[in-house]
């Protein structure tokens, strides 16, 4: 039987499959068995409490929904007081996931949240829907190290920087966090969207924008991922899109070490638990022993490029 | 290359009937339901009825199901759609929800036809309940949320609890679950458009009068702004207990996303609260209304 763990950095995972932060809370347990899943992650907290967006913070449209919840939450305090324990009595390494408006505070915080019972650090600077300004450091490579920088240092526990798609060059972005001393970079949040209504003439999210949660954000993500693991030497984590295990294993050919799950666990909550099983049978059936080795394995080194003679292969 | 189904391209294990349940004690599951019938049961609504595995039936009134809805226009539906349980059949193992062909998701399920099979994830949510000093109470329900209120005959049923049951509609025809209420033997009074009877200084004179002659321990309501400030506003002057269920979009159903989230008001406070999980059902004197 395939051996289905993987290693980010130095935290190991007994599968490439994690819930997408936001998406998830240990509530899914009224369903699935947790202690399954590769990880834990917490919808993302801040220092205060927030209510979060106003509603509505869903929309569906012809290529998924849109979403803008804003991060709503009990602060740092509460969270450190009842939702780690709670998350605690799962087996799954806890990554909590983590914003803040300055750079001060994302180190403060990440130095807060260093505790027992915390696995991974995710710092959230990618946010798209939190405020229209501050929070979202991952738009330029610089602001990326000067935050990425700050949390390093304040925290010796795994940090996974998580990305934005709405970035020009998300390379460039990518290995200023590699730079900075991150141990792993998560792509992506979600790609910021607009829904006008043509029945009244308004947005249909109360915070006008929202990001997109899709099926269709899998090739493009598929993409960025692809791009980032030629270029860093940190493991990728892809997010977006993934409904099936051939798209857990599409991700780690383009180079992700595993993968987040948002939206198919909206839609069948029981989809992680289904895809951990069904990724081990397909690497069963094609006598794959670790499934490491579909690590960065696409192979490209040998595509044909002069269309003539491409033209004449089989499809 | 050939078009992936909906099985293929999206994975899920929702248990079917007769199968071995692998989560026998977990609260909520994704399972298989059949589909017995699926009509209209007047003008306005139609009546569908599920065969379910034996889990499905812990259903508890107010409690609702997340619906994965069969597409009525061949593009995709993203979202389940949360509908409170109508009738929980243990005797046969179904399931009975009632609906208004609305939006995509309910149109695509007024399609499904008998033997077709349909994903529910449930039960979710907190239901309606009965304190022990409740010897009478009054449910006040309009149109479809007179569904979510039918539940409440049979629980009240046994608890010994008398019911007044107040349905309001547009006209006679649609008035419904009079039949659930007045079977299990709740005063039922019913109150339309048509002649006017349904506009609330009337239902307020009705609801004084019940409580005048100590029909009223408490309230419950569903369906109706207008009838959910009332009773509010009647609750808070006479000291009567109530509660309201609450609908919203959702997308999880289980309190991760922070979606369905509806504003109440406690100790003076405003507060948010996610209606799949810290409701559907409300104490009524929180809820500020939609």
């Amino acid at each position: 039987m395939v051996d289905l763990s993987v290693k980010i950095g130095d935290v190991t995972l007994q599968n490439p499959i994690m819930p997408a932060s936001g998406a998830f809370s240990w509530d899914y347990g009224d369903v699935i068995d947790l202690n399954r899943l590769g990880g834990l992650v917490a919808k993302t907290i801040c220092r205060e409490p927030r209510l979060g967006n106003p509603t509505p913070r869903m929309a569906e449209t012809e290529a998924g929904i849109i979403q803008s919840i804003g991060l709503p939450g009990k602060g740092i305090d509460y969270f450190l007081e009842n939702i780690v324990p709670e998350y605690n009595k799962w087996e799954p390494p806890l990554i909590v996931s983590v914003s803040a408006d300055t750079a001060e505070d994302f180190a403060a915080m990440t130095r807060d949240l260093s505790v027992d019972g915390v696995d991974v650090i995710e710092v959230n600077i990618s946010c798209p829907t939190k405020a229209p300004s501050g929070g979202n450091f991952a738009m330029h490579s610089e602001h990326t190290k000067m935050v990425m920088d700050g949390i390093r240092a304040a925290t010796d526990k795994p940090v996974w920087a998580k990305l934005s798609p709405n970035a020009g060059d998300i390379v460039s972005i990518a290995v200023a966090a590699e730079e900075a001393g991150a141990d792993a970079v998560v792509l992506c949040n979600t790609f910021l969207s607009l829904k006008i209504r043509t029945d009244n003439f308004r947005p249909a999210l109360g915070n006008k924008f929202g990001g997109l949660v899709s099926p269709a954000l899998k090739p493009i993500v598929m993409r960025m991922v692809y791009q980032v693991a030629q270029e860093c030497t940190i493991p990728v984590i892809g997010i977006g899109g993934v409904t099936k295990a051939e798209d857990v294993v599409e991700y780690m050919l383009a180079g992700a070490s595993g993968v987040g799950i948002g939206y198919a666990g909206f839609r069948n909550p029981t989809a992680l638990t289904t895809i951990i099983d069904d990724l081990e049978e397909w690497c069963d059936e094609r006598g794959i022993k670790e499934i490491s080795e579909l690590i960065g394995a696409v192979r490209d080194d040998d595509i044909e490029w002069d269309p003539l003679v491409a033209a004449s292969h089989g499809v | 290359m050939t078009d992936l189904t909906p099985e293929d391209k999206y994975s899920a294990k929702p248990i079917r009937i007769g199968e071995v349940d692998p989560h026998p004690d977990k609260p909520a599951g994704e399972f298989i339901s059949i589909v017995v019938t699926n009509d209209y049961v007047n003008d306005e609504y139609l009546k569908i009825v599920v065969d379910v595995p034996d889990r499905a039936l812990t259903a508890k009134a107010g409690q609702f199901f997340h619906l994965l809805c069969p597409t009525p226009d061949g593009a995709e539906v993203w979202m389940r759609r949360p509908m409170s349980i109508y009738r929980v059949d243990s005797e046969n193992k179904r399931l009975e929800f009632l609906y208004k062909k609305e939006g995509r998701g309910t149109q695509g399920m007024a399609m499904l036809e008998p033997g077709d099979e349909f994903n529910i994830v449930g039960p979710l949510g907190v239901g309606f309940w009965l304190e022990e000093s409740w010897k009478n109470i009054v449910v006040l329900g309009r149109g479809v949320g007179l569904a979510t209120l039918a539940p409440l005959s049979q629980l009240a049923a046994e608890h010994n609890v008398g019911v007044t049951a107040i349905l309001s509609a547009r006209n006679p025809e649609v008035v419904m679950s009079r039949d659930l209420f007045e079977g299990l033997g709740a005063n039922v009074i019913e109150v339309v458009d048509t002649d006017d009877s349904s506009n609330v200084d009337n239902v307020e004179k009705i609801l004084e009068g019940l409580i005048a002659d100590g029909k009223a321990d408490a309230f419950f309501t569903c369906g109706s702004n207008r009838l959910l400030t009332l009773m509010k506003r009647l609750g808070k002057t006479h000291d009567v207990a109530g509660q309201v269920a609450m609908e919203q979009n959702m997308a999880c159903g289980l309190g991760a996303c922070y979606i369905c989230m509806r504003t109440f008001e406690v100790d003076g406070e405003k507060t948010l609260r996610r209606v799949c999980r810290d409701g559907p059902c409300f104490n009524m004197q929180e809820a500020v209304g939609w």
